[in-house]
């Protein structure tokens, strides 16, 4: 590990352990939820990730069509199975949130039901890839659907500012009567909730970067055992 | 507080069972790809896609 790399791991692991406790020490118990609200940090927290990841999967895909180089394909797989990853920890973070407050693990609510699309949407980019044989052809299969892909994310986002739902926005004013579980930010709460959202950004940054280190790995084990078939 | 518990249980066992799969991966492909080098000169040891 190359001394930048310790660097960038030493001061995201300080910085998540400072913003786990905080949201244990230092953010205030809310009113009527109680301790349970604290799940709040960790889901939008991951929830922010996984969505920064799909961006990162966008922007790898456009650069891939413009340049048509591997490394950018690369990063956009690598970004789709990270940002996999941190939404399910906050598909199930807020289902353990919802049972306590909504009375229910799940319900097919708009916000719950665009995230769940989403989820399937990326999913399914993981496993079509995987059909494609030819390397280019994948590639170029892989960036288009990203690019499609995407559409989800802001109709993720705004389906719960736009639509009848039950899901709370903390962030903003909430359009919808039937929210359950909203709750006013205190300015310790936003504190807890930027050094989550800083500490998960760089979690994901971490992830990121050991994930793009394993695609090229495979890809020059791929090349290699194909030059091995030739000899 | 059974229901945060199980949250911060699932997030850091999630995180800490991928990273660790993420090392074991890595590491197994660098070990198959030192080995095909080392079954080529290095030339072609060094060919990348």
């Amino acid at each position: 590990m190359r001394a930048w790399e310790r660097i960038w791991l030493g001061v995201t692991i300080a910085l998540m352990i400072l913003a786990t406790l905080a949201v244990f020490l230092y953010a205030p118990r809310e009113a009527k939820m109680g301790d349970v609200q604290r799940i709040f940090y960790f889901h939008i927290s991951t929830a922010w990730s996984g969505f920064l990841a799909f961006a990162v999967a966008l922007i790898g895909a456009i650069a891939y069509l413009r340049t048509r180089s591997a490394r950018w394909d690369q990063l956009s797989h690598a970004a789709v199975e990270v940002g996999l990853v941190l939404l399910t920890m906050a598909i199930v973070t807020g289902s353990l949130w919802a049972r306590p407050v909504w009375n229910t693990w799940w319900t097919w609510d708009p916000r719950l039901t665009t995230t769940t699309i989403t989820w399937v949407v990326y999913l399914a980019y993981l496993l079509l890839r995987n059909a494609v044989e030819n390397p280019e052809t994948r590639a170029r299969f892989a960036a288009v659907y990203a690019i499609v892909a995407f559409v989800t994310v802001p109709i993720t986002y705004l389906s719960a500012r736009l639509l009848r739902t039950i899901h709370p926005i903390v962030l903003g004013p909430s359009v919808s009567s039937e929210a359950q579980g909203q709750f006013g930010l205190t300015p310790r709460m936003v504190h807890t909730m930027v050094l989550s959202l800083i500490a998960w950004t760089l979690l994901f940054s971490v992830l990121l970067w050991m994930r793009y280190r394993v695609q090229r790995a495979q890809e020059t084990l791929e090349g290699l055992e194909a030059v091995a078939e030739e000899a | 507080m059974g229901y945060l518990v199980a949250a911060y249980l699932v997030f850091w066992g999630v995180t800490f069972f991928y990273v660790l799969y993420l090392l074991r991966r890595q590491q197994a492909l660098e070990e198959r790809i030192a080995r095909l080098r080392a079954r080529f000169n290095p030339e072609q040891g060094e060919e990348k896609r």
